[in-house]
């Protein structure tokens, strides 16, 4: 498939944003500037970016725990998700939500996740309000390779492949469901397998490769619009930090990180671009400086905004009753 | 005037909406082609055709999760689960995301879906299939709650309930289904958090809704002969709740029975007792009472089940240990 030079510095520019971002978010948390759970995306950067190139405005995503990666690569914008970490009232959603609960409408993303498999009946119902109005959106779902084991797993794809809901199941592969490794956790070794038992398509890629997930999504995404149903797509990849920050990461085997690494999937494109000829590398470090500067920007943004007023807590629960308050 | 049975009433209320509005429809265990088990979803799917009344696999997490996805994104669904026994299976889906996501996301997205629950007991259906769960949703923020005792009432709620941009939860009793009663020409949407009057008393007010609603005007009956006037408010929305309604008639009679199938324990009748012993403490003279199921598992046999429901009389009991 042949990738358009356009697409490729877009791609490069999402998955820089996301390190950038994410590296930032980490340093805020051990500052403690950032409370919270934060659970960061750094070295599966290429999933998000990979598949979110193929999705329109339009289309839907749903989203995990680990979210920050997905929603920039769907357009999310810094400064709100940043002004959302720190709990403010500029934030996402006005500081309600926090890391794990990010959601923008305008952009379809239909919110990160605290629960590890809730996203595969939610992804299926936005697939079922698509094909209920008859257009060619398509939604896709991102989760872990540890919420595959969650009965949701089992009764989203069964829905959504015998209905044919525009969907596609981005397994993202990290090896880990938070300290249990996939060998301890199921007794499969690629996911992609279990496509087999709803009679779709079922995909494993090097998630650590942006074009790989890149194309094989297209093609995903291509079946969904044409009204052919699903498509599991399982992306093995990696991920850095441990499962949340301040996680001291002692399952892991000595040297599996740093293997990881070798891997990185930035490097990896700026490799293929340079090779090439899609940008120069002054072009390059002229993009970082400029996400380096957006991303400084999300964190001015963030301290100079106000926490909620504490009123706000009472809002938002329904859309027509405000609870009551405390006299305090 | 016409007459109606309560499972035709939530038929048409459904109904009224799917004609109005092409965004509202139906899926769930059975409800299409066989009509819905208890048949009150029968002639929906030949009217409408399989595109709104769906038949789905038997799978209630992605029932409901299905719901909050085509919430999400513009729609107003109405799934139906068999049994309210059921959600546990799909109460993920309800809990943690049909009701929080508002919340949680800075009130940026609307989740318009009516949960239908067939719900109680008195039906030899047992353990599993005979539960009155109504604390578990009313105590949940982010939930409104609606339980209609009578025709009119299932249509007014059906009415509103779709119309409404939050998850409503919508209880049936399933001993209801067929009992008939007189319905307006056109019913109008009934507000929720409007509790009906059942009948008007001055000595002591009965709190209840669903099947109770009956127990309780028997009960009055009884009473009546006994020199007793009993109110009995019907609540009809759970949440949000007519508290107006019930600190206006306990002014009035300053005697309190509250009645429920639940098992009694962690009641949602608990909460109702607990409100008003906050807010009119001083307005009661004798204890609030509560008249809920035993706390056991709703059992099979014909009299255990009838020992462990309350019935009328240990309503009139409850009254006249307050006298």
């Amino acid at each position: 498939m042949k990738i358009s030079n356009e697409t490729i510095i877009e791609m490069y520019e999402k998955m820089v944003k996301i390190r950038k971002f994410e590296n930032r978010a980490m340093n805020l948390f051990a500052e403690g500037q950032v409370g919270g759970f934060v659970h960061l995306y750094i070295g599966e950067e290429a999933v998000a970016t990979g598949a979110c190139a193929s999705l329109r405005d339009d289309d839907y995503i749903t989203s995990t725990h680990r979210g920050h990666g997905h929603i920039l690569a769907k357009g999310g914008d810094m400064k709100y998700m940043m002004a959302e970490l720190f709990g403010k009232d500029t934030g996402y959603c006005k500081g309600k939500g926090g890391s794990m609960h990010i959601a923008d409408a305008t952009k379809g993303i239909l919110g990160a996740n605290g629960i590890v498999g809730a996203g595969h009946n939610i992804a299926t119902g936005a697939g079922l309000g698509i094909q209920y109005r008859g257009t060619d959106q398509v939604c896709a779902c991102f989760f872990g390779d540890a919420s595959t084991n969650q009965s949701t797993f089992h009764e989203g794809l069964n829905l959504a492949s015998t209905w044919k809901l525009p969907v596609v199941f981005i397994c993202e592969n990290n090896g880990y469901g938070i300290s249990v490794s996939q060998a301890r956790h199921q007794n499969i070794t690629d996911i992609s397998q279990r496509a087999v038992s709803y009679n779709i398509p079922g995909i494993t890629v090097d998630g650590n490769d942006v074009f790989a997930v890149f194309e094989a999504v297209q093609e995903a995404v291509a079946r969904a619009r044409k009204g052919q149903g699903p498509t599991l797509i399982e992306c093995k990849t990696y991920r850095w930090r441990g499962h949340f920050e301040g996680d001291p990461t002692v399952y892991r085997p000595e040297g599996e990180l740093e293997q990881w690494k070798k891997k990185d999937p930035i490097p990896r494109v700026e490799k293929y671009i340079l090779d090439n000829q899609v940008m120069t590398q002054a072009e390059m470090d002229k993009l970082n400086e400029k996400i380096d500067a957006l991303v400084e920007e999300a964190v001015d943004f963030a301290m100079a905004s106000k926490f909620p007023d504490v009123s706000s807590a009472v809002e938002d629960v329904y859309t027509d009753i405000v609870e009551e308050g405390r006299s305090r | 005037m016409r007459e109606l049975t309560y499972g035709q009433g939530i038929k048409e209320g459904m109904r009224i909406k799917m004609l109005e509005n092409p965004d509202v429809f139906i899926f769930g265990e059975d409800v299409g082609l066989f009509g819905g088990c208890f048949g009150v979803t029968s002639g929906l799917f030949e009217e409408f055709g399989e595109k709104r009344v769906r038949d789905t696999p038997i799978s209630e997490g992605a029932i409901i999760g299905a719901a909050v996805g085509a919430a999400a994104v513009g729609l107003r669904p109405i799934p139906e689960l068999m049994f309210v026994d059921f959600s546990t299976v799909g109460m993920d889906q309800l809990v943690n995301q049909a009701a929080k996501m508002r919340y949680m996301f800075g009130g940026k997205l609307k989740l318009p879906m009516v949960v239908r629950l067939p719900s109680g007991g008195g039906v030899a259906a047992a353990a599993q299939h005979s539960q009155s769960l109504e604390a578990w949703f009313t105590h949940v923020p982010g939930l409104k709650v609606v339980y209609p005792s009578n025709a009119q009432d299932a249509i007014g709620l059906m009415l509103t309930a779709i119309d409404d941009d939050n998850p409503v939860i919508y209880l049936e009793n399933k001993t209801l289904y067929a009992v008939a009663s007189q319905v307006e020409d056109e019913v109008k949407p009934i507000p929720l958090g409007k509790a009906n009057i059942k009948r008007e008393g001055s000595d002591v007010t009965i709190i209840t809704y669903g099947k109770q609603v009956y127990d309780s005007l028997k009960a009055a009956e009884i009473l009546e002969k006994d020199g007793i006037d009993v109110e009995v408010i019907d609540l009809r929305s759970l949440y949000p709740l007519d508290t107006e309604a019930i600190f206006e008639s306990v002014k009035k009679t300053h005697k309190v029975v509250i009645v429920s199938e639940e098992a009694k324990r962690g009641s949602y009748a608990g909460e109702l007792a607990a409100i008003i012993a906050d807010e009119c403490f001083y307005e009661c003279d004798a204890p609030i009472k509560r008249v809920c199921a035993l706390n056991t598992p709703i059992p099979f046999s014909g009299n255990l089940e009838a020992y462990v429901l309350p019935n009328a009389d240990d309503v009139v009991q409850a009254v006249k240990s307050l006298f």
